[in-house]
């Protein structure tokens, strides 16, 4: 009897201890319990929340009955920047480096994407290409940098990518405020042949904003595995960051990987910058201040445990809470409970060892009482 | 008048990091203080009068100090990555405060108080004087007192520290919250003296300028005073750059980015890496070696 219940238990925390996506969801899971605990405490309805979440994963508005499909589309177009700045965050984690620069690096590629789309050829197709590419190559400069920076110098990453951060903020308003025909908060409108827009998905999703940018953030997951499990440099820019030093005695030159994997995560940022500003918008934007996807993608890495399809599910997780804010409002609950559970999310994963230690803790104590009982 | 919360803030940050552990969450503890100073303030302020000033200065650092033993917990008690949880903690700032305004304020920002910190004397801001006793008050710690020595070892060789009966755990404890103390005392400084109201880009990275200023600084209390002279001289340039006529010509997003580029500068330059304490940022767990 007692083995049976010894046997039982131990795959639910064999489970913990050792699947991290279980413990990914389990922090989600504790993250919105918490929410919902506060909501309560302010004297509102959860319940809100919740119809808010479920219109935006299926379209179907509790209240009235009936399905918006547009919730949907708006839901997978809100993940497309999550998602990639997710990835930018956590492929510099592959590497051992803590990118916070997303926000910088989308910045760069969102007033690149906007310049070459009021000032390029405009040439359909070709245009909105060479804006995305030249968006991806900005964020990997603007990444670059301060891996070149840490490589070289030993300069931390962390405060140099938050002071890139905001020179990026003000470097691209004066950028974009010369463009022009610009006042102080919008361009002109971009010619048509920038927009990202497709008829097809606009259709099947009733005038969401959901555009062709999608196409490239299933490949960049697609990319992101392949580097990381399938090429050399991946390899060398995980044994990079597992151990520096035993990848420099393996000969791996880290100087150059450590540079390469900030560039490379630039530049995933870079193209959510470009997507957003040509696919969410048209027309380009005096930014006032930070869009925040780059601070939101640091949970995304964080919970999707830097793998591409945790990062990917993680990004469409954070989206749906980020869609679902207009709703929540409409629903008496005050927008911001979706950064409280997102912070909370972090502060829980980055107790997920000592989370492994209690584990461990309970059931070394639970054996030891269960050989007391035996004697 | 900037100077100040920076040089409180880099204070905090340097008695956090002298005892091994890392505090990102700077920033984040600084909007805690910022907001509970505002708020407190606004109900306050009708009945203390003047008063309520140093109240509601108190009452941030409180605030901050609370949040900072959620850092101290999850860094120290249960060994996580102490950068992680300082990013964390960030997120959450500018979470809880903006959902709590929304609560009490009906609004993103806190409703404006009628008075903040008045310029005393000769034009200086008596947190002017609070930051120099901070920072006397650490020099004098840190090095005039045994508690100090232990602190200051616990950065360097918890190990070391542990064999000769320090509790190494207690005394990160002890420095963390005293980061978030003083972190959240530099975030009410801070909204006091510039601002009626605190909103969500009213500590625009200042923390992380607090953290390069320690990093310049050398970890030691002379060259952070320096430092965050320099950074606050840089920051208050960006206002005042308008009034002169010559400056009139370039962007004035270039004086805005002038503090984050100098402190990048400056981290480039003097990349004190082989300064820090040297076990600042690993875990200590116990009986190891």
């Amino acid at each position: 009897m007692a083995e049976k219940s010894l046997k039982k238990r131990k795959s639910f925390r064999d489970l913990l201890m050792t699947s991290d996506g279980a413990i990914s969801v389990m922090v989600v899971f504790l993250g919105f319990l918490c929410g919902t605990i506060l909501i309560l405490a302010v004297g509102r309805n959860p319940v809100g929340m919740y119809k808010a979440i479920l219109q935006v994963l299926t379209g179907f508005n509790v209240d009235r009955q009936r399905f918006y499909v547009r919730y949907i589309g708006e839901w997978l177009a809100q993940s497309m920047p999550l998602i990639l700045c997710g990835l930018s965050m956590a492929f510099a984690a592959r590497t051992g480096l803590f990118n916070i620069g997303g926000e910088g690096q989308y910045v760069v590629g969102l007033t690149v994407a906007q310049m070459v789309a009021l000032m390029g050829p405009q040439v359909p197709v070709l245009h909105w290409m060479l804006a995305l590419t030249l968006a991806m190559a900005a964020g990997a400069c603007w990444g670059g940098i301060v891996g070149w920076l840490k490589a070289r110098f030993e300069v931390s990453e962390v405060v140099a990518t938050i002071m890139l951060n905001y020179i990026a903020l003000y470097g691209s308003r004066i950028l974009i405020m010369r463009i022009p025909g610009t006042n102080t908060y919008k361009t002109p409108d971009y010619p048509t042949t920038a927009l990202l827009d497709s008829s097809f998905l606009s259709r099947i999703t009733h005038g969401s904003t959901l555009n062709l940018g999608i196409i490239f953030v299933l490949l960049s997951v697609l990319a992101y595995w392949f580097i990381i499990e399938k090429t050399r440099l991946g390899f060398g820019l995980r044994a990079t960051g597992f151990n520096k030093e035993a990848a420099r005695a393996s000969g791996i030159p880290v100087v150059k990987s450590i540079a390469l994997s900030m560039a490379i995560a630039g530049a995933f940022a870079g193209l959510g910058g470009g997507i957003v500003a040509l696919g969410s918008f048209k027309f380009g934007r005096v930014l006032a201040n930070n869009d925040g996807y780059g601070f939101t993608g640091i949970a995304v890495a964080l919970v999707g445990n830097n793998t591409a399809v945790g990062t990917l599910l993680a990004g469409l997780l954070f989206g749906m809470l980020s869609s679902a804010q207009p709703l929540m409002e409409s629903n008496r609950i005050p927008k911001e409970i979706t950064f409280i559970i997102q912070g909370l999310v972090v502060v829980f994963i980055a107790i997920r060892v000592g989370f492994r230690i209690f584990l461990k803790y309970a059931a070394s104590k639970k054996a030891k009482r269960e050989t007391q009982d035996n004697e | 008048m900037l100077v100040s919360p920076i040089l409180i803030t880099a204070t905090g940050g340097m008695i956090c990091e002298r005892s091994g552990v890392v505090n990102i969450a700077l920033e984040g503890l600084m909007v805690f203080g910022a907001f509970a100073a505002a708020t407190a303030h606004f109900f306050l302020e009708p009945v203390l009068g003047p008063l309520s000033v140093w109240v509601a200065l108190f009452i941030g650092a409180l605030f901050g100090m609370t949040f900072a033993s959620i850092h101290a917990f999850a860094s120290i008690s249960l060994n996580a990555d102490q950068t992680v949880s300082g990013t964390g903690i960030n997120l959450l700032a500018s979470g809880v405060t903006i959902f709590l305004s929304q609560i009490f304020f009906k609004q993103d920002r806190t409703k404006q108080f009628m008075l903040g910190m008045m310029p005393g004397p000769g034009g200086i801001y008596p947190t002017a004087w609070i930051a120099l006793a901070v920072l006397v008050i650490a020099w004098f710690i840190l090095y005039r007192r045994p508690f100090g020595l232990r602190l200051r070892a616990c950065g360097e060789n918890p190990q070391a520290a542990a064999s000769v009966g320090i509790n190494v755990l207690g005394i990160r404890y002890v420095a963390v919250l005293a980061s978030g103390f003083l972190g959240g005392l530099a975030g009410s400084c801070l909204v006091l003296t510039t601002n009626t109201q605190f909103n969500s880009t009213t500590v625009n990275g200042h923390g992380f300028i607090a953290l390069a200023v320690v990093s310049f600084g050398r970890w030691k209390p002379l060259g952070i005073a320096g430092a965050s002279l320099l950074f606050g001289t840089a920051l208050a340039f960006s206002i005042i750059a308008n009034d002169y006529e010559i400056l009139r010509h370039l962007p004035k997003e270039v004086f805005n980015i002038m503090p984050y580029a100098i402190t990048l500068l400056t981290l480039v330059i003097f990349s004190g890496k082989n300064y820090a304490p040297l076990a600042a940022g690993k875990p200590y767990e116990k009986g190891s070696s």
